[in-house]
């Protein structure tokens, strides 16, 4: 299967300075359509039956989120835009807001208008901080032709936390706190920002709602599988000979993705959907990459046979551990606590304990950690001593052997 | 300052801007000193550990002082595949400091970082705003001369 530009259509086509080209190809038509020709509730309807889910990981259903925004009791109603990208091996907003921040402007346009927001946030990474010029100025463009009246953006810029992509610790940032993140319920689309009805979406997921308004919810769900519409982007980077974006139906698989088009040789395992994401060995490098199976941010980091799995285990987990924000128990110990074992076991000093250890770590990490960071931390650590349990059986043997020698006592 | 001069705080929404001053600040003086914090507790109405909490939460802020160009190279997994560990290395020894050191001159500050979105282009690195990326050790002397 080849690449479909559906969202990224416009990506080194319209220059991304110039409102102009991107009028030429349809622009703020939808949002046109949407306020002229549509309530609220029909444009919240179609995005309901395109079945869109948020492509920032967790994949919820956003015509449904919207309209919990939507009936949500309150004077003021807030929409913020995941700009906050930090997944490991994700780079694919980047590219999207580079290249087209029109579109993304107009879907944010869109989704206001649904759910009756008339501030907007765009949450931007401070290591994006290059992408602040392109994007004030495509908001100043599109607010000159008249066509944010109803809407005010603003951008607020990170300071440099991995944390604050996840929503509730986003909501904290903005709010001037750390971002550290909230007991919910309740949720954001009933209380959010400041304590109001908030809808935050995934550049990526705005970046489909011109497209389902103006070519139809019907048009959208052919696209993809059962309960993984559209296409989606993915950032491929790792063991491949051409790194880089490619969008791509829902359901495809992730050797068309790898193989064919990025062109990786002697895979050993990918990791999809970033730090947090699902380890998959080569023996099943023919899995459909959809939230059914295996998707996430869609970042994919290909690992070749020349790469030490206990390694790249222990260097996703330093990062968990420094990302952590502190605030439960169980992801700040518990991430550290992993890096510890894995450290040990990553230089060969294993023990015979540390497998053991390691699982039931993982499994108070997922029960109770507060939020998205602490529950998937453990999944590169289980999906790894599922696929590849022999790696680190070997390296505590040789842990084993080397005390030996030192003339320790295992 | 005691306590009890604090000035309320009139709204919450206030805070709002605590980020962006510290932002700011942190552009314009290279670091958080400790009579900024102070100050910028007492104009908001709240407490120096508040601020003092923020500070020090966020990566890209920091309560002491930084070299003038500040280099974040990128140590996350896709960036290590592409060798990052050369880079660190061949910056230590131009610079002659380690990660989290900054050079007795105040030129540079050197870290390592975690994923910058670069991952097309790995190993890659932060010089102050810019990214720089596909470096090679013998592309880093012509980088560091470029930085004023």
């Amino acid at each position: 299967m080849a690449e479909k530009r559906i969202l990224l259509k416009n990506c080194e086509v319209i220059d991304p300075r110039d409102i102009d080209t991107y009028l030429d190809r349809d622009g703020f038509k939808a949002l046109a359509k949407a306020r002229d020709e549509m309530t609220p509730e029909e444009t919240i309807g179609e995005v309901k039956t395109s079945g869109l889910r948020g492509r920032g990981g967790a994949g919820f259903p956003c015509g449904a989120k919207w309209e919990l925004a939507r009936k949500a009791q309150g004077d003021e109603k807030f929409l913020i835009c995941n700009a906050d990208e930090g997944e490991v091996g994700t780079f694919k907003d980047r590219y999207i807001m580079e290249n087209d921040p029109f579109t993304l402007v107009e879907g944010m346009g869109i989704a206001a208008y649904a759910i009756g927001a008339k501030t907007a946030y765009i949450y931007l990474r401070a290591e994006y901080h290059f992408l602040l010029d392109v994007l004030n100025s495509a908001i100043d463009q599109a607010k000159e032709k008249g066509f944010l009246e109803h809407l005010d953006i603003h951008i607020r810029e990170g300071a440099g936390s991995y944390i604050c992509g996840e929503e509730s610790a986003l909501m904290d940032s903005i709010e001037g706190k750390r971002g550290e993140a909230r007991f919910r319920p309740p949720f954001p689309p009933t209380r959010g920002l400041w304590g109001k009805p908030t809808i935050i979406n995934n550049v990526e997921t705005l970046m489909n709602i011109p497209q389902i308004i103006l070519n139809g919810a019907e048009w959208y769900s052919k696209l993809g599988t059962e309960q993984s519409k559209g296409t989606k982007v993915f950032s491929v980077s790792g063991d491949v000979e051409r790194p880089g974006i490619y969008e791509m139906v829902l359901g495809c698989e992730l050797k068309e993705l790898v193989i064919d088009l990025a062109g990786a040789k002697n895979v050993k395992m990918a990791q999809v959907g970033g730090a947090a994401g699902k380890v998959i060995p080569y023996s099943m490098i023919d899995i459909a990459l959809s939230y059914e199976t295996v998707l996430g941010s869609g970042a994919v980091t290909v690992l070749d046979e020349s790469r030490d799995t206990i390694d790249f285990v222990y260097r996703t987990m330093e990062f968990f551990a420094e990302e952590s924000c502190g605030k439960c128990a169980p992801c700040r110990e518990g991430t550290e606590v992993m890096v510890e074992i894995l450290g040990r076991l990553a230089v060969g000093d294993g023990a015979e304990e540390d497998i053991q250890a390691l699982e039931d770590l993982s499994n108070v990490m997922m029960l109770s950690s507060l939020c998205g960071l602490g529950q998937a931390a453990p999944i590169p650590v289980l999906d790894t001593l599922k696929h590849f349990r022999n790696d680190y059986e070997n390296r505590i043997s040789q842990s084993v052997f080397l005390r030996s020698l030192r003339g320790i006592n295992s | 300052m005691s306590e009890n001069e604090k000035k309320p705080l009139v709204d919450e929404r206030e805070r709002e801007k605590l980020l962006a001053i510290l932002e700011d600040a942190q552009g314009k003086l290279g670091y958080l000193p400790e009579g900024f914090i102070a100050n910028t507790a007492h104009s908001l109405g709240l407490s120096i550990s508040e601020i003092y909490g923020v500070s020090t939460f966020y990566s890209f802020l920091s309560t002491r002082p930084l070299g003038k160009n500040v280099i974040r190279i990128c140590k996350s997994v896709p960036c290590y595949l592409k060798n990052s560990r050369m880079i660190i290395e061949s910056i230590q020894k131009e610079l002659g400091i380690t990660p989290g050191e900054t050079t007795p001159d105040g030129r540079f500050s050197f870290e390592l970082t975690n994923c910058i979105g670069a991952c097309d282009k790995a190993p890659a690195m932060l010089v102050n705003d810019d990214v720089h990326g596909t470096l090679t050790p013998d592309k880093i002397p012509e980088v560091l001369r470029a930085c004023v």
